[in-house]
């Protein structure tokens, strides 16, 4: 393979990494209070508001029910108000973000819902405040789970990220695409499907690894 | 009673004009005035009368137990204690403020002075232990010197400073139990809320707890509420008992007079478990309803206060000159007071029979006559 191709290579696998990198990061932001919020505001629960609890969950259910590569080309006009562009990788974070953000919410909401609710009842019983519940018991007793979300999360938005070819985002699978597919050159495609295995065990591993090492329910001998 | 007075468990009824809410008691570390709990239907589910007409304090510096049977209301009498759920009517009063009417941030500060344990322990997994007995300092505001300092002192307090840096799941039930105990005295409570706290524990281990709570009690002044099924428990550890069926309080005064007279059906089940109201296998069979010649008749004795059970046998031999057989006994101590219950064989003749019965019936022991053997 020509230096000229590592080269895009290289290249696209950088895009990608920002990409991913960047709307992980932001759907984390957004993604992390929301799913505490819905996995504390049922009836009777921390912070109750069930109406809200509800509507939010629509929410969420609908932007997951919609296929990525129409909720990338639906919001263009909010992309462009948000990035300033429709076009290229940056413009290609907001549907990310906005995809990944309520999946996160639903793997985060699992994951504090694991979290025994004897614990709430203990810290409130010591006049924990909700917020401190959260921030105390909540989320550092979910971690391991928290942690096994986001590497999901990352590796989910390794996929999506190849959609973003369409509307110009860049990327490893845009680069497949365009010159494995469409210029019938097999060995792109495939060293291209070999970095995006590498990436996602790698994401894996590192999740796992980090999952585990928090993981205090284990003994460590 | 009426919604305004209230008894001390143990203490003599206060004369009429000491009856106002504030000195009806003026040692009661916790006091419930006519509560009743419901929880509303939900669901389908029917609603339920968790608790009703319950008056009674809890004096200041006690071991009470709260014994019942499952579903009878202990947990949400005790979640009562610290807030944790609102009476539906009536008010509980701790430490001379009414915790019923508190919210937000005042119920959060009153229940500082108020510790739990629980029978899973309820620790943070991902936090060691000092760092979980640190957990109500940190919630409370303390400086990290100070919880540093105190953190060190409750682990010495319940035996266990060598644990500093485990975790929980490196921790033996008992263990365990110490690190809750101490994160449930951080902020120095003056009230303990035990809910079955030793109730996941081996006996050796249940001891162990027990002695602790009881050396708690003992050098820090604390007052400690047991929530209990086990009689075990409650004769070990506490002064004063409240016994609880189906969301009444059926019984109620010191341990020692609750369990040598128990009234009510429960009361007396409970007792049941410590001094057993079955025979023993073998003799169980053997009995039968007419007297076999050369037989004996058998009589179960309850025996009831101090030293009682000692003198029942030698007593009835001297006064009426008969060969009492001890067939099976079972005494134990309760509060200071001999409690059991004895099997004797009595020798030969009916009128020999007629005789214990009525001097046992003299002296108020109460007896019943179970058959006869060979």
């Amino acid at each position: 393979m020509s230096p000229e191709l590592i080269n895009l290579i290289i290249q696209a696998t950088g895009e990608s990494l920002y990409m991913v990198g960047i709307a992980a990061l932001l759907g984390t932001v957004f993604g992390l209070p929301l799913g505490v919020f819905l996995a504390t505001s049922r009836k009777g629960e921390l912070f109750a508001a069930p109406l809200v609890n509800r509507v939010l969950g629509a929410i969420v259910n609908a932007t997951r029910s919609t296929p990525f590569i129409i909720l990338v080309v639906a919001i263009i006009p909010f992309t462009r108000f948000v990035a300033g562009t429709s076009i290229g990788s940056t413009a290609a974070i907001v549907p990310l973000t906005i995809a990944s953000a309520p999946f996160i919410a639903r793997l985060v909401e699992a994951a504090i819902r694991e979290v025994d609710g004897g614990l709430i009842e203990t810290a409130s019983s010591f006049g924990a405040s909700p917020l401190q519940i959260v921030l105390k018991v909540l989320i550092p007793e979910a971690l391991p789970g928290l942690l096994l979300a986001l590497t999901l999360a990352v590796v989910s938005l390794l996929g999506y990220s190849a959609m973003v070819g369409a509307v110009g985002g860049g990327g490893l699978g845009d680069l497949g695409i365009r010159y494995g597919y469409q210029r019938f050159m097999p060995e792109m495609m495939l060293a291209v499907v070999v970095v995006l295995i590498a990436l996602v065990q790698l994401v894996q591993s590192a999740g796992d690894y980090l999952a585990r090492r928090v993981n205090r329910r284990l003994r460590h001998r | 009673m009426n919604a305004h007075q209230s008894l001390a468990v143990g203490q003599p009824i206060a004369p009429p004009e000491a009856m106002s809410p504030a000195a009806a008691a003026p040692d009661a570390m916790v006091r419930f005035e006519s509560i009743s709990k419901t929880y509303p239907a939900y669901r389908g589910k029917p609603g339920v009368n968790a608790l009703q007409d319950i008056d009674f304090a809890i004096p200041r510096g006690s071991i009470t137990g709260v014994i019942g049977r499952s579903g009878a209301g202990k947990s949400s009498l005790v979640r009562l204690i610290n807030g944790l759920e609102k009476p539906t009517t009536g008010r509980v009063i701790v430490d001379n403020s009414d915790i019923s009417a508190l919210v937000g941030r005042e119920l959060r500060l009153a229940q500082r002075s108020i510790g739990m344990i629980f029978q899973h322990f309820n620790l943070l997994s991902s936090r060691t232990a000092a760092d979980n007995i640190a957990l109500p300092l940190e919630i409370a505001g303390w400086t990290r010197a100070d919880i540093k300092a105190r953190v060190a002192e409750l682990l010495a307090l319940v035996g266990i400073a060598d644990k500093h840096d485990r975790y929980p799941s490196e921790l033996s039930g008992g263990q365990k139990q110490r690190v809750g105990i101490a994160r449930a005295l951080a902020t120095r409570p003056s009230v303990l809320l035990s809910d079955e706290a030793t109730s996941a524990l081996d006996p050796q281990t249940t001891r162990a707890i027990l002695d602790l709570l009881a050396s708690i009690n003992r050098e820090l002044g604390v007052t400690i509420v047991l929530i209990t099924h086990e009689m075990s428990v409650v004769r070990q550890l506490a002064r004063e008992v409240v016994v609880l069926d189906a969301g009444r309080v059926v019984e109620s005064g010191h341990v020692a007079d609750i369990f040598t007279h128990p009234k009510h059906p429960i009361t007396q089940s409970f007792l049941a478990e410590v001094i057993g109201d079955s025979l023993p296998v073998s003799l169980a069979s053997r009995i039968v309803a007419e007297p076999p010649v050369g037989g004996q008749a058998v009589i179960r004795v309850q025996v009831r206060g101090a030293g009682a059970g000692d003198t029942v046998v030698a007593r009835l031999a001297r006064e009426l000159g008969l060969d009492v057989a001890l067939l099976s006994a079972r005494i134990d101590e309760i509060g200071g007071q001999h409690v059991g219950s004895l099997v004797l064989g009595i020798p030969g003749r009916e009128d020999a029979q007629a005789r214990v019965m009525a001097w046992l019936s003299q002296y108020q022991f109460p007896a019943e006559h179970l058959g006869y053997v060979a």
